[in-house]
C-alpha cells in the first residue's frame, strides 16, 4: 500500500481549449482508485497521458518516484475508452499477442491467456474472431487484453460500461483480486454507486481540475455534513425543541436532523438517553453521488 | 524489450494474418497459375506432336526421332485421303514428297532433311516478342505488387487506428517498432511472392524447354530486378504506412493515398510508352520511382553498361532513406489523431504527440 503512480501538476491544451489544469493525484499499489467526472471533464486525456499515448504540455507523471519510462509502461495494462481489438483475429490469439508485446514469452503468454479467459468466463469463445462476439464478450476480451501480462498498474477507462450486471460482478472480482495481489488499479466510471462500492481511493475531476482526491473514508469524513440519524423507543418529536437542532425528517420514533456548528452531538445523545433507550445514533455519511455533486459545483 | 524484438513480434503477426488471408492466398495461386500459363501457352498453341502418314518404312525412323506420330499406310491414295480428312497433318510418299493441305509442315520437312549447322554471330539478339514481353511483365509485376501490397499496408495501419487498438499498441511498444514491423513484414511477403513467381517461371521454362537464349538473358535481368524491387518497394512502403495513418477511417484511405497511387502509376505507364526511346529510358532508369522497372529493362536489352545498375541502385537507396524518414515522421505525427483525417502539414509539424 504505497504510492506508486504520481500525477503532478499536469497541463494539457487542445488548440485553444485547456482540458487539464494542474491535475495532481496519486495511485497506490494494492488499492482500487476510482476516477470520477462528467463527460469531457478530462478523465480520458489524463489516462492517455499516464499511458504515454498523449504528451502533457507541462507537469510530470512518475512511477515509483521516477518519470515513467517505456520500460515501466511494459508493466502497465490499459483499456482505452473506445474499445479496440483486431476484428478478425481470434480472442486467444490477440490476447497472446498483446501479452507478448508486453514482454511475455510465447509459452507464458499462452498459459496466462488460457487461465485468464477461464477466469473471465470467456474460454469457450477463445477461438472465435472478436467481431463474432457479443458486445459484452468483446468487453471481456478487452479486459483480458489489459490484464494478460499481470500489470503492476492497470488503467481502465470505463471498464463497466456495456456489461450486464453478472459480467460487472465477474470483472469486479477479477479487479479486486489484482489489487489484492499488489497491483495498482485506476479506473474511471460514471456509475457512481459502482465506484462507491468498489474503490478504496477516489479522484474527482471537473472542468480539467481535480476537485477532491483521497481515500473514500477520508473523503466521506471531509464531506460529512453535521447531520445525524436517531432511532428511539418513543416518539422523537422532542427534538424540535432541542437547542441547535434543525429537524429534517420525523417519522415517529425515527428522525434525521442537522446540528449547528457550535452544538454538541453528545448533548443531544444524553438528552435522548434521559428520555429512554436509544437504538441508533449516528452521523449520516454522504453518498459518493452527494459528495460528487457538492465538489463539482 | 528492444525496438527490434517488438518489431519482430509486429511483423510476425502481420505475416501470420496475411498467410491466413484467403484473398491473399487465392491471389498468389492465381498469379502462379498465370505464370504457368504464360510458360505453357506457347507450347499449347503449337499443338501436340504432329501426326504424319507414311508410305513405306523408309522414313519412319527419322520421323519418329523428330517426335512425330507416324501412321504407315499402303499407298499414296490412302495417304492423300488421310490428309484431306485432316486425320493427319501431313503425309510422306515416295520421292520423298510431303503432302499437306496448305501449310508447309516445317517439322516434317526438317526431319527429312539435313540442315547445315548454324553459327550465331549475335547470340543475345532476341526476338521481337520477348523484347516487348519482358519489359511488360516486369512493369506489371512491380506496379501490381507495390500497388496491392501498398494499399494493404495503408489499410492495416488505418484499421489499427480506426479500431483504436493502436492506443494499446503504442502504450506498450515504440511507434517506430510498429512501423518497422509492418513495413518489414509486407516487404518480405511481397518479395517472397515475387521470388516464388520468378522461380516458378524460370524452372517452368527450363522444364518446358522453351525460351532458350531468352532464359540466359533473363537471369541477370531478374537478378537485378529483385534488389531493385525490394528497395523500391521499401521506398514506397513507409509512405503507404504514412498515408494510412493520415486516414481516420478505411473510407479515407483512397483519398489520402491518391498522390502515392499517382507516384506508382506514372512510372509504369511511362516505361511502357517510352521503352523504344533509349534516351528517355536512360533517364527513367535513374529516377528512383521508375528505376525498379526501367533499369532491369535496360539490362535485359543490353543497353545498360555494367556500372549503371549500381549507380541507379545507390540513388534508389538514398531516396529510400529519405522516404523512410518522411514516412516515419508523418506516421508518428498522425497515428494517434483519431478525430478525422489528418493533413500532411499537421502531421509533419507535430511528429511526436506521443510522450
Amino acid at each position: 500500500m504505497t504510492t506508486v503512480l504520481n500525477v503532478e501538476a499536469v497541463n494539457r491544451t487542445f488548440g485553444e481549449r485547456q482540458v487539464l489544469k494542474d491535475v495532481s493525484f496519486t495511485v497506490d499499489s494494492g488499492r482500487l482508485t476510482g476516477f470520477v467526472g462528467a463527460n469531457g471533464a478530462g478523465k480520458t486525456t489524463t489516462m492517455r497521458i499516464i499511458l504515454g499515448v498523449l504528451a502533457a504540455d507541462s507537469g510530470a507523471v512518475t512511477w515509483r518516484g521516477r518519470p515513467v519510462t517505456r520500460q515501466d509502461r511494459q508493466a502497465f495494462g490499459y483499456m482505452p475508452e473506445e474499445r479496440g481489438l483486431y476484428p478478425k483475429m481470434t480472442v486467444t490469439e490477440q490476447v497472446v499477442y498483446l501479452g507478448r508485446l508486453h514482454g511475455l514469452s510465447a509459452a507464458d503468454a499462452r498459459r496466462r491467456t488460457t487461465a485468464l479467459l477461464e477466469r473471465l468466463e470467456l474460454a469457450e469463445r477463445g477461438g472465435d474472431p472478436v467481431e463474432k462476439l457479443s458486445l459484452g464478450n468483446q468487453q471481456r476480451a478487452q479486459i483480458a487484453a489489459a490484464l494478460v501480462h499481470d500489470p503492476e498498474l492497470l488503467v481502465l477507462d470505463e471498464p463497466f460500461s456495456g456489461l450486464d450486471p453478472l459480467a460487472v460482478e465477474n470483472v469486479l472480482t477479477v479487479l479486486r483480486e489484482r489489487a489484492r495481489s499488489g497491483a495498482a488499479v485506476l479506473f474511471s466510471s460514471h456509475q457512481l454507486e459502482l465506484v462507491e462500492r468498489l474503490c478504496d481511493d477516489l479522484a474527482i475531476i471537473a472542468d480539467g481540475t481535480i476537485r477532491a482526491a483521497g481515500s473514500r473514508t477520508w473523503l466521506r469524513e471531509q464531506y460529512t455534513l453535521p447531520r445525524y440519524t436517531i432511532e428511539v423507543d418513543s416518539d422523537a418529536g422532542w427534538l424540535r425543541d432541542e437547542p441547535g437542532v434543525t429537524l429534517l425528517e420525523l417519522d415517529g420514533r425515527r428522525a434525521v436532523f442537522d446540528l449547528d456548528a457550535e452544538a454538541d452531538d453528545q448533548a443531544v445523545l444524553r438528552s435522548a438517553l434521559s428520555r429512554g433507550p436509544v437504538r441508533t445514533f449516528a452521523p449520516v455519511r454522504p453518498s459518493l453521488a452527494e459528495i460528487f455533486r457538492e465538489v463539482i459545483q | 524489450m528492444t525496438t527490434f524484438e517488438a518489431a519482430k513480434l509486429v511483423a510476425g503477426r502481420e505475416i501470420r494474418v496475411k498467410l491466413r488471408d484467403k484473398a491473399f492466398l487465392l491471389g498468389t495461386v492465381l498469379l502462379l497459375f498465370f505464370t504457368a500459363l504464360g510458360v505453357v501457352l506457347p507450347i499449347l498453341l503449337e499443338g501436340g506432336p504432329g501426326k504424319v502418314a507414311v508410305v513405306g518404312a523408309t522414313h519412319v525412323a527419322a520421323l519418329e526421332k523428330a517426335g512425330l506420330e507416324v501412321e504407315v499406310v499402303a499407298d499414296r491414295a490412302a495417304a492423300e485421303r488421310l490428309v484431306r480428312d485432316e486425320e493427319v497433318d501431313a503425309a510422306v510418299v515416295d520421292g520423298p514428297v510431303v503432302l499437306s493441305l496448305e501449310e508447309s509442315p516445317q517439322d516434317v520437312v526438317s526431319a527429312l532433311s539435313t540442315s547445315p549447322p548454324v553459327e550465331f554471330l549475335d547470340p543475345d539478339a532476341l526476338d521481337e516478342a520477348a523484347r516487348f514481353l519482358v519489359p511488360f511483365v516486369l512493369s506489371v509485376l512491380f506496379f501490381f505488387t507495390t500497388l496491392t501490397f501498398g494499399v494493404q499496408i495503408a489499410q492495416s495501419v488505418t484499421e489499427e487506428k480506426q479500431t483504436r487498438i493502436v492506443e494499446i499498441l503504442v502504450s506498450s511498444v515504440p511507434v517506430r517498432a510498429l512501423l518497422i514491423g509492418k513495413v518489414a513484414a509486407m516487404t518480405l511477403l511481397a518479395f517472397g511472392q515475387l521470388a516464388l513467381l520468378a522461380t516458378a517461371g524460370v524452372i517452368g521454362m527450363r522444364i518446358a524447354d522453351v525460351g532458350g537464349p531468352l532464359i540466359d538473358a533473363l537471369l541477370p535481368t531478374i537478378g537485378w530486378f529483385l534488389p531493385f524491387f525490394v528497395v523500391g518497394f521499401l521506398m514506397l512502403a513507409t509512405l503507404w504506412a504514412a498515408v494510412g495513418a493520415l486516414a481516420a477511417r478505411l473510407e479515407d484511405v483512397n483519398g489520402t493515398s491518391a498522390p502515392l497511387q499517382f507516384l506508382v502509376m506514372t512510372p509504369f505507364f511511362l516505361v511502357l510508352a517510352l521503352q523504344g526511346n533509349s534516351a528517355a529510358m536512360t533517364v527513367l532508369s535513374y529516377i528512383p520511382f521508375s528505376a525498379p522497372i526501367a533499369m532491369p529493362v535496360r539490362i535485359f536489352s543490353g543497353e545498360a553498361a555494367a556500372w549503371e545498375p549500381y549507380l541507379a541502385l545507390a540513388i534508389l537507396l538514398a531516396t529510400t532513406a529519405g522516404t523512410l524518414m518522411v514516412g516515419a515522421r508523418i506516421y508518428q505525427g498522425s497515428l494517434l489523431r483519431t478525430s478525422g483525417r489528418t493533413s500532411f502539414a499537421a502531421a509533419w509539424r507535430n511528429p511526436a504527440p506521443v510522450g
